[in-house]
Formats: C-alpha cells, structure tokens, sequence
C-alpha cells in the first residue's frame, strides 16, 4: 500500500529515493506512530521531504493518496479485484438490498457515484445522508446503515485528520522554480585559480622540519600563505525591458557567482552597453561609471562575463545615437569590441533557449563580435564558458 | 524515549514527531525556518528535557569538516621534542578531539547540535557524510578508528543560505519550522513573560502582526525579536495605552528591537508619513 504513497509523492515530483522510503518503513516498523493520520502525515513528511518548498507539493501529493481520486481505478484494481468485488458483494445481500442497489441503477453506477462524490467532497463527513463518512445513511462511508454502502477507509475517525494537509500551509514556500543556485556554483568551481596571498598563516610541515634540519635540530618555524582564490571577474548584467522573463536566472547566477567570488566586480547595463553602465540599478542616473574607465583600471587579466539576450534593434548595436534611451556618441557595437580587445578572457552569456538564436538578427551579430563566445545561460553552458575562461591564454 | 517540549519551549506535533523519528531510527534531524524561530533553542531543550549532555559545534566559514574530527597539533609536538618531554613519545597527548570525536565516545548518549551548516563551505556537508552516517571515522595518526558508542542525536540547522547536496539531505530528517500563529505565539510569550497583561499582548500582537503583513520588508520580526520587543516594554513599564494608540500602530515605540535594518524602518516611517497625510485630508 505504501508504495502508492512513494509513487505518488514521486510523481508529484518530490526527491525521494528509496532510501527516504525503508526508513519510513522502518520507522512504522517501530511504531513511531500507529493508527493515527495526522501523525503520519507529520511522520513521512519528515522523513520524505527535505526542503521546505516541496511541502505543498507534498501536501497535495499526500491528499491524492490519502482519497485517492485521481488513482481510484488504480487503487480498486490492486486491492480489490472487480469481479472479486462484486461477487463478495452479491453474496452479502439479501435480496431487498439487490433490489435496492437496482434502484440506484447497479452496481456500475454505485461505483461511479462513489468516485464522483469522493471528487465533490471536500471535507471529513459524518452523519447525513449524501456525503462519504462515517454513521450516516449514505451508501459510502463506514458504520452506516445503508444497505449498498460502500464502507471507506478503517477506524479513521479523526475529523481533525484530514484538514493538516488541506489547509496548504506551505503553498507559499513552494516557488516551483529549482533553487539551482548549487549547481550554478558547481560549475563556477572550475574557475578557480588558487594562489598563496596574503599574510603567512598556514603552518607548513615539510618547511619546518627542512629549516630545523638545517638549524641543527633546534625547531625553527615554518608559515606559508593560504591558498586563495585568485581569479577577478567582471560582470556585465543586461537589465530591463526583453530581459525581465530571465530575472529570476540572472539572480540565481548573481547569488551563486558573488558567494563563490571575492573579487567580483559588476556592472548593469540596457540591451547594449555603450560609454557607461550603472552600478546600482536602482540608482541607474547617479552611479554611473565609464565604460573607458573599467577597460583601464582592470588589467588585461581580468575575466569578463556578459549577460543579456543580446536582444535589440539592429540600430542600437550599429549606429551612432541608436541607443533608445539616451544620445550615444558611439556604436554599442565599438564598446563591444573595445571590450573585448583589452580582456584576455570576454564572454557572453545568453539566457533566451540557443535553438532561438538564429531568430534575432543582434543575436548573430553579438556572437560574432564575441567570435563565437556565446553560450546559453544554463549549466552545461556556463561549464562551457568556465572552461574557456580558465583556460590560459 | 519521546520528546515533549518543555517548559521554556512549545514544540509543536510535527516537530515532537519529527524528534521522535529522529531519536528512534538514529538519523541527523535536520532543521530550518525563519531566523528568530527557535531552531538553536530547540538542540538546547531537546537535550534538557531527555536528560543528555549537549554538545555544540558552532560552524563558521572558515571551519573545516576535519575540525570536527580531531586535530593534529604537530608544532607543540616539535616543540616538546626540543626540550625532551616524556609526552613527546606518544602521538595521542597531540592530537586535539573535535565535537564529533567528543561526541562518539561519551559513554551516555549526547546531542550534538551542528549549529548553521550553511554558514561554512559548500563542500563541508558532504565531508561529513560517511561520519554521520556509520557515526565513526578513522584517525591516521593513532592508525584506530574511532565509533561512536551510543550514536549520538545530531540536530544540524540551516538558515538556507547555501543549498545543501542531495546526498546529504537523503540521510536527514527534516523540519521546517512555520512561524507559529496567533495562538501558539500566545503560549510562547506566556512561558517566557508570563506577567504580561492580556491588554497589552493583545495589542502587542496587533501591532506585532500588522508589521509582519507590511510587504518588502527585509526582515520580518519573528518570535525572539517579538520576546525582546515585549520585555523591553514590560520593563519600561509603558503605559498601556502606548500601544493602542494611532501613532503607534505605524511606528510601534522601541522599534529597534522589533526591526533590525535600516532600510525596513524608512519603509515603516515612509508608510506612517503616507497614512497621517491621508488622515489629515479626509
């Protein structure tokens, strides 16, 4: 039965290998918990999710087999076989109940009533005439008297049970976007270039017993330098306009980029960057910096990254004063290109899908200009451009 | 063996459970929520309420999953050797136990609360798999391996700040604990003020919810700043009216301890300026 469950919640698209699930068998083995829903619930929630966003997805995951409507056929096919079922049935009848479970129009149609009220139902019922639950007159539920009733579920008796996953607590917590900030950093990994810098603080072994061998076996002390992360980045973001459906990747790739790196320097700019970019894109107007000024403080060394869908009019990469927010003197494409040609290391960052690359004229044109050094804003392509840029020169 | 909550804490049904679980089938539990929620508290209680020691590893960004371990101190080692030490012969007086080490060879078993694991290296978690796993390790230096005698409760809490591998987080339990509601705050604030005036924690929570709503702010009061916030002005012994008033419904007095940024309390003047200048047109 419980392997519905793992089904289920897997299929909600929840993490859960099966290691997650023997323990849970594990711990029903022990009687953690027994007879109670809500404890359950609580019990495997624990033990089967690991993040706070997949909760929701749990919860519905959680009702789905706890009711199981939409796997119904399924569940009744396994447990109970359906010729298996209605011979049993038959058999504890009198023949008044057959005449009445003809009324209602066979068996076929109970069954089907039985699903469909299960669907309209929202709510724990007992009592009452209509609805599934326990004590009433309707032919679904249990401890009724209605003569066809089809009894549902065991001792469940907690009112209370159903409602801990219905009330969706964590509908909020559930983004539904990957949190893909660790894998972004993986890949950032690779461009790592340690270097000793700094002041002497790790102890070395080796140099220490080297000096005090030379030193005539008194100790003399040996320090080295930490190794450190020495590789600069400079960070071009497009901002506004066509890259707002990519906001969310953008700032997955800023997070995990500015914990990963020290020296991370970055910049904003509109579509196409000309002789200034902004520093703060709140305060577009008041921190702007010139383009010429980053070439000539950073040496050639530098990495530098850009990121935009290079989407735009052809005019604001070619022309003079194409840019459509201010007068520029000259051609975003000459920035570009002075960009490039003082950075060892320039690359390009694309988030639109690379299969819709060819569609935009600016697309092709920025790739050029970067000589091929575009690559999609996804894992495997940022593993690319890392490795481009790690390479030396 | 089951956790109750105690005095000082309010534990909830799922997070007993989850305690439960972890307690039983002898796995890490792992721990998140909003700061402030009482993920720290929660090591603290559990060991005091089943009557174990705790023993606490505080993670920094520079700390190594080796610390934990145990460590080799090889320059006293060198330095011993100068002046002809007897301790020099035997390896064992310089190897420095970690928490874990500590933890394993306790005699009764013990929490070990793995405070803020997100706060070191991306790689560390998974550095620590294999330990917290078959709860032993291998010290080269002894040539032993050392198991841990009664595994130990580990409690681990994350403030989310860095995501944690799958392979870690598939030999963990986890909670995450909800900012409690309405109610639950109210037991809360009665165990750690319990002469607290009815009036004013009603008003207190008004105001105390009416910031939590305000949106954009940064960070959001939670239940220890709410504490700091409800002592202090018991302390103070403001009249009770202060918090009834107009006023105080925008920018609550002694907001410092309610509101930790800068940028949240502009937001809050901003929003009370906005709404006395709609008061005052109508």
């Amino acid at each position: 039965m419980l392997i519905n469950l793992f089904n289920t919640v897997r299929s909600y698209g929840i993490p859960v290998s099966l290691r997650e699930f023997l323990d849970l068998l594990t711990a029903l083995e022990k009687k953690l918990v027994f007879a109670d829903w809500n404890d359950f619930y609580y019990l495997s929630r624990s033990i089967l999710v690991k993040d706070e966003k997949y909760f929701d997805k749990f919860d519905r995951a959680f009702d789905i087999y706890f009711r199981g409507i939409e796997n119904l056929d399924d569940v009744f096919k396994t447990i109970i076989p359906d010729d298996w079922l209605r011979e049993q049935f038959k058999k504890n009848l009198s023949s008044e109940d057959l005449k009445k479970i003809k009324d209602l129009g066979g068996l076929e149609k109970l069954m089907e009533e039985f699903k469909k009220r299960l669907e309209e139902q929202k709510e724990a019922h007992h009592g009452g005439s209509k609805w599934i639950g326990t004590a009433g007159t309707s032919p679904f539920g249990n401890s009724g008297n209605h003569p066809n009733g089809i009894r549902v579920g065991g001792k469940s008796n907690k009112g209370m049970a159903a409602k801990v996953w219905e009330e969706r607590t964590y509908e909020n917590l559930d983004d539904s976007v990957q949190l893909g900030t660790r894998n972004i950093k993986i890949a950032l990994r690779r461009l790592r270039r340690m270097a000793r810098k700094g002041e002497d603080f790790e102890f070395s072994l080796d140099n220490t017993i080297k000096s005090t061998a030379k030193n005539a076996g008194i100790l003399e002390l040996e320090y080295i330098r930490e190794k450190l992360n020495d590789i600069n980045l400079i960070v071009f973001f497009d901002v506004g306009g066509s890259m707002d459906p990519f906001v969310k990747l953008c700032e997955e790739l800023f997070s995990a980029a500015k914990s990963e790196f020290k020296n991370l320097e970055y910049y904003y700019f509109h579509n196409c960057i000309y002789e200034s970019v902004w520093t703060d894109n709140y305060r577009r107007n008041e921190n702007r910096v010139e383009t010429q000024t980053i070439i000539n403080k950073f040496t050639k060394n530098h990495k530098v990254i850009i990121i935009g869908d290079a989407s735009m009019a052809p005019y604001e990469l070619t022309n003079a004063g194409g840019s459509i927010e201010h007068w520029n003197k000259e051609a975003g494409e000459l920035w570009l290109k002075k960009i490039k040609s003082n950075f060892y290391k320039t690359i390009w960052l694309n988030p639109v899908h690379e299969d819709h690359w060819d569609y935009t004229s600016t697309i092709s044109m920025i790739s050029g200009l970067m000589e091929q050094k575009m690559y999609p804003l996804t894992i495997s392509g940022i593993s690319d451009a890392v490795a481009h840029l790690s390479r030396r020169h | 063996m089951r956790f109750q909550g105690t005095k000082k804490y309010i534990a909830s049904e799922d997070l007993k459970l989850a305690v439960d679980a972890a307690l039983n089938l002898e796995k890490p539990l792992l721990i998140k929520g909003e700061p402030g929620t009482g993920k720290t508290m929660l090591a603290v209680e559990v060991a005091e309420s089943l009557g174990m020691r705790l023993i606490e590893w505080h993670i920094k960004s520079t700390t190594k999953a080796t610390q934990g371990l145990y460590e080799y101190d090889a320059v006293s080692r060198l330095r011993d050797s100068q002046l002809g030490d007897e301790k020099v012969k035997d390896i064992a007086n310089y190897i420095k136990k970690g928490k874990l080490w500590d933890a394993f060879t306790s005699e009764e078993q013990v929490v070990l609360l793995v405070d803020e694991i997100d706060k070191a290296d991306i790689e560390f978690p998974n550095d620590l798999l294999q330990e917290l796993d078959r709860m032993e390790f291998y010290c080269y230096e002894l040539d032993k391996t050392i198991k841990a005698k009664k595994r130990p409760l580990v409690i681990i809490t994350s403030n989310n700040e860095k995501d944690l591998p799958d392979a870690f987080l598939r030999r963990c339990f986890f909670h995450y604990i909800t900012f409690p509601d309405r109610e639950g705050l109210e037991k809360i604030i009665n165990v750690h003020i319990p002469k607290i005036k009815k009036k004013l924690l009603k008003d207190a929570f008004d105001v105390f919810f009416d910031i939590r709503k305000v949106p954009g702010l940064k960070k959001k009061p939670s239940t220890s700043e709410l504490i700091d916030w409800l002592k202090l002005i018991v302390s103070d012994d403001l009249a009770q009216e202060i918090l009834a008033s107009d006023q105080s419904k925008l920018i609550p007095p002694l907001y410092g301890a309610l509101i930790k940024n800068e940028q949240d309390v502009e937001l809050l003047q901003r929003l009370a300026f906005m709404s006395r200048r709609d008061t005052s047109v109508n």
